[in-house]
């Protein structure tokens, strides 16, 4: 009957399978750009993707909730902009101290934070992530108060990134990358008990998770993409504000992960590339954003809770990643 | 000298006794009452005043949650629209009594709405799912403010005048005075509906248990409807009541709901006293912090609350601590 | 050795006494029922052993160590597993992954190695997989390994749970009724089952309100009501017991017979 795992070996696909499409995708792409602004918008989603990613490996496979993701966002893009500007730290150790900043964060806000569940920790995240906010709106002398404050550009070495064309390779490579190592984390004993934890949490326990301890890892990694896609935000734009880390953006993260679909790697870029590409698109709907943002929720969560990669999925017969 | 927080809200809150000095031309008399009492009791009756709309935020948020399990984010709102409305409806021309009440119409229509249309039809949704789509509908109802309205602040006349009232070296508003007997009466009458109506039972049976509710005839769907449809009410009286003292824009509802959250969350969760003793606190504890910290982290005191009675005491103050048949 | 020992355990929830001084020893390598009316505390008493809850009162020990109060994840580390009444399987992942999600205890790739899917990763998923296939078979449930595992049949479910708690090579098992609702093929699967596990040398306890099978495979049997213990005993002896009957069936009958239906 079973010829032991190479017999299963040889039936799954590579846990990398997934992103040949969007490869495909990224390389093409850049042929039918016609200007300098369809890269920007092709930036803004693969930094958009990233967030979404880290937040959907939250949410969709480990079955918690962050609604004040956007915090993370901002210790990144805060970080671009403070480190080599006030503090006189090149750009590229300003980038990763952002990451250690928000890892550090998230470790020591994580701990109670994950011990509540439901709509107790919906609150509790958003609570966190409009604190934030607040501490980056009110600490002018740092922050540039409610106005914001300009960042410098990435500079390493003598190297400067200013072409928007250069940053959608660097920025193309850096959603790849972070794909990869979400799709390594899946599948693998850590991926395993996470997805263990969101659908039972008490017989998870029961066979050795240590589910504090996985909950704060990946709440750990979900910030860190968080705070990488912040910098990398507010290098591209070169200019930063309290919006970064607000409310309004936290929701919108979680917008793109439940309509790109929650536990799919490849709808976080679907959600990301809807949400960046539409209002961009539609602009003389730009008025109408906040409304459509707001219809958008409501009507995905209640008609199309699985999110459009896993319906669609469903409805062709597979399954999907 | 004023300050600026950057919330309009804070702002009006803690320049109100500055504003009142211009207003007036009545200094602060620190000759009659020792600086520090005045403070006092001004900073208490600041507090009192957006702890009243705190606690009616905080009891239409506990209304619909005990009737439905649902947080409803878009509570805030509800108070935005009561506000908005009523402006916009006299500068069309509508005298303000009238205006006021056909703004709480509309309200509790939306409220009505916001069930039907997008809490009904949410089948076997999560509690987080549930949030969401009332985070949805919020965001929603702030886009079609933004668009219908304008951004800027806006004003109603007070009820009895703004000549401020002394007491103890502290001015206070006539309308303050309204906005806190009307939240007190709002929640006697709620009180004696749900406890003293045959509706009201109906309401409790189907917060103790829609599924048995149901089974005795009650119709769940009506009931809960009428829950956000009351809830709706509540917020918008809050908000045309209040405006005449911190003013109004299309974008005070998200704050407000937060702020009703902590409410709610202090008070515990499910408590319909705790509602208003934790919206009243909560309104205390910010006059304070503003008056003897900082005003500019005013708002932020909403949110610590938050964290620390979800670290240190997840039930509130009135709240029952469930005990989970495992 | 004693595998499994439980000290006058005591809880009480709100104004309810759910267990009171319950004890009991369950040697190595038997079947250690536990049995009573509903409400008696038979769960409960499961829920302490696991660690899900703390008693006020008592002393639990596991293999010789006291474990009261510990973590469910630590008495897992320490061999002991357990399945739930109301199933708790894993509804999103695959059959096989329920169970591989078993082998958690013994696989060693740390947060970093996971991430960086470095080749030791390839490594413990391959004999993870191997370990679970070979848990599956055990049960019967191999045909369904890449199947969704909330498409299975409420039968394959609970074996399925078996499964995935032999997968962490327990010492001591606890099966919270793994024959609720279940007809008789299914009942006899299980009492196989259940033979084989303790042959393979794990204790097994067990709670259930199937009589027959209780009968025919327990080697000791507790009996709870109430919260308190009413007899502890072998099969005969409980079936003959005047006061287990009345628990039962509430008025003096002449014995508990094993196949008939009771009256």
């Amino acid at each position: 009957m079973l010829a032991g795992t190479d017999r299963f070996r040889l039936l799954q696909p590579h846990r990398l399978f997934p992103l040949i499409p969007l490869a495909i995708i990224i390389l093409v792409l850049p042929l039918l750009f016609p200007s300098a602004y369809y890269y920007r918008v092709a930036a803004l989603v693969f930094i958009f993707a990233i967030a979404a990613l880290g937040l959907n490996l939250l949410m969709g496979f480990a079955g918690q909730v962050s609604l004040g993701h956007a915090g993370f966002m901002g210790v990144g893009a805060y970080a671009v902009a403070i480190g080599p500007s006030r503090l006189g730290i090149a750009p590229l150790l300003a980038f990763a101290l952002g990451a250690v900043c928000s890892a550090l964060l998230a470790f020591v806000v994580g701990r109670p934070i994950l011990r509540l569940k439901g709509h107790y920790l919906a609150v509790a995240t958003l609570g966190f992530g409009v604190l934030l906010t607040i501490v980056f709106t009110n600490e002018a002398k740092w922050t540039g108060g409610p106005d914001g404050m300009p960042v410098q550009q990435m500079t390493i070495i003598n190297w400067t990134v200013h072409r928007i064309g250069t940053w959608y390779w660097i920025l193309a490579a850096s959603f790849l990358l972070s794909a990869v190592i979400a799709l390594n984390l899946i599948d693998s004993p850590t991926g395993r008990a996470l997805r263990a934890i969101h659908d039972s949490e008490r017989a998870a326990r029961m066979l050795g998770v240590d589910i504090a301890q996985k909950k704060l890892a990946v709440f750990v990694i979900s910030a860190v993409y968080a705070s990488v896609a912040g910098s990398f935000f507010a290098l591209i734009n070169g200019y930063v504000t309290p919006d970064a880390s607000g409310f309004l953006r936290s929701i919108e993260l979680v917008a793109m992960v439940v309509l790109g679909g929650m536990g799919s790697i490849i709808g976080s870029f679907v959600g990301s590339a809807v949400l960046v590409i539409l209002p961009q698109a539609l602009t003389i709907f730009h008025e109408y954003e906040h409304a459509i943002l707001g219809l958008t929720l409501m009507a995905v969560m209640i008609f199309l809770r699985r999110g459009i990669v896993p319906s669609l999925s469903a409805a062709l017969g597979g399954t999907y990643k | 000298m004023d300050h600026d927080s950057g919330f309009p809200l804070v702002n009006s809150l803690v320049n109100s006794s500055n504003g009142l000095a211009h207003q007036t031309g009545v200094p602060f008399d620190r000759r009659r009452a020792p600086a520090a009492m005045a403070d006092f009791l001004q900073f208490t009756f600041s507090g009192l005043t957006v702890g009243a709309v705190y606690a009616l935020v905080a009891v239409g948020f506990t209304l619909i949650y005990n009737a439905s399990d649902v947080v409803n984010f878009a509570q805030g709102e509800f108070v935005m629209l009561g506000g908005m409305v009523t402006v916009f409806l006299g500068y069309a021309g509508v005298p303000v009594p009238l205006a006021a009440v056909l703004a709480v119409l509309i309200a509790t229509a939306v409220g009505l709405a916001l069930y039907r249309l997008g809490i009904a039809p949410a089948r076997e949704a999560s509690a987080v799912t549930l949030i969401i789509i009332t985070i949805g509908a919020s965001i929603f109802l702030r886009g079609v403010a933004e668009i219908i309205f304008d951004k800027r602040f806006h004003s109603l006349p007070a009820l009895f005048g703004s000549d401020p009232i002394r007491i103890g070296g502290a001015s206070i508003l006539p309308q303050t005075v309204v906005v806190l007997a009307s939240a007190l009466l709002i929640v006697c009458l709620l009180w004696t509906f749900i406890d003293r109506t045959l509706y009201g039972k109906a309401v409790i049976a189907t917060s103790a248990n829609r599924m048995a509710a149901t089974l005795v005839g009650i119709n769940t769907r009506t009931i809960v409807g009428a829950c956000f449809a009351i809830s709706a009410a509540i917020g918008a009286i809050a908000g045309v009541l209040v405006t005449p003292i911190t003013l109004t824009s299309y974008n005070v509802g998200t704050l407000l709901a937060l702020k009703g959250f902590a409410a709610v969350m202090l008070g515990g969760i499910g408590s319909a006293i705790g509602a208003v003793v934790g919206g009243v606190l909560l309104g205390l504890f910010e006059a304070f912090a503003a008056g003897y910290l900082s005003a500019s982290y005013k708002d932020a005191v909403a949110f610590v609350v938050i964290l620390a009675v979800l670290f240190a005491m997840p039930q509130g103050l009135f709240g029952k601590t469930t005990v989970e048949r495992v | 050795m004693t595998a499994l020992v439980a000290e006058r355990i005591s809880i009480a929830f709100g104004g309810v006494r759910a267990l009171d001084g319950v004890s009991f020893k369950a040697a190595a390598g038997i079947v250690f029922s536990i049995i009573g009316p509903n409400g008696a505390g038979k769960t409960t008493l499961f829920n302490v052993i696991s660690g899900l809850c703390a008693p006020d009162d008592g002393r639990v020990w596991l293999g010789g160590k006291d474990v009261t109060a510990f973590a469910p994840e630590r008495l897992a580390r320490r061999g002991l597993s357990r399945t739930f009444q109301n199933l708790q399987i894993f509804s999103q992942l695959t059959t096989l992954e329920n169970v591989m999600v078993g082998r958690h205890r013994h696989e060693s790739t740390g947060l970093v190695a996971d991430l960086l899917h470095l080749p030791a990763v390839n490594r413990q998923n391959r004999v993870t997989r191997d370990a679970a296939l070979k848990a599956l078979a055990r049960v019967g449930l191999g045909a369904m390994a890449q199947r969704p595992a909330r498409s299975l049949p409420y039968g394959d479910l609970k074996r399925l749970e078996i499964a995935r708690a032999l997968a962490t090579e327990p010492t001591v098992l606890l099966l919270d009724e793994p024959a609720a609702g279940c007809n008789p093929t299914e009942t006899n699967n299980i009492e196989t089952m259940i033979r084989g596990i303790v042959a393979d040398g794990i204790t097994v306890v067990l709670v259930e309100h199937d009589m027959r099978l209780v009968m025919n495979i327990s080697d000791r049997i507790h009996v709870l009501a109430n919260g308190h213990t009413l007899a502890e005993g072998d099969a005969a002896a409980i079936r003959a017991n005047p006061a287990v009957i009345e628990a039962y069936l509430g008025a003096r009958s002449a014995t508990l017979e094993p196949a008939s239906a009771v009256r």
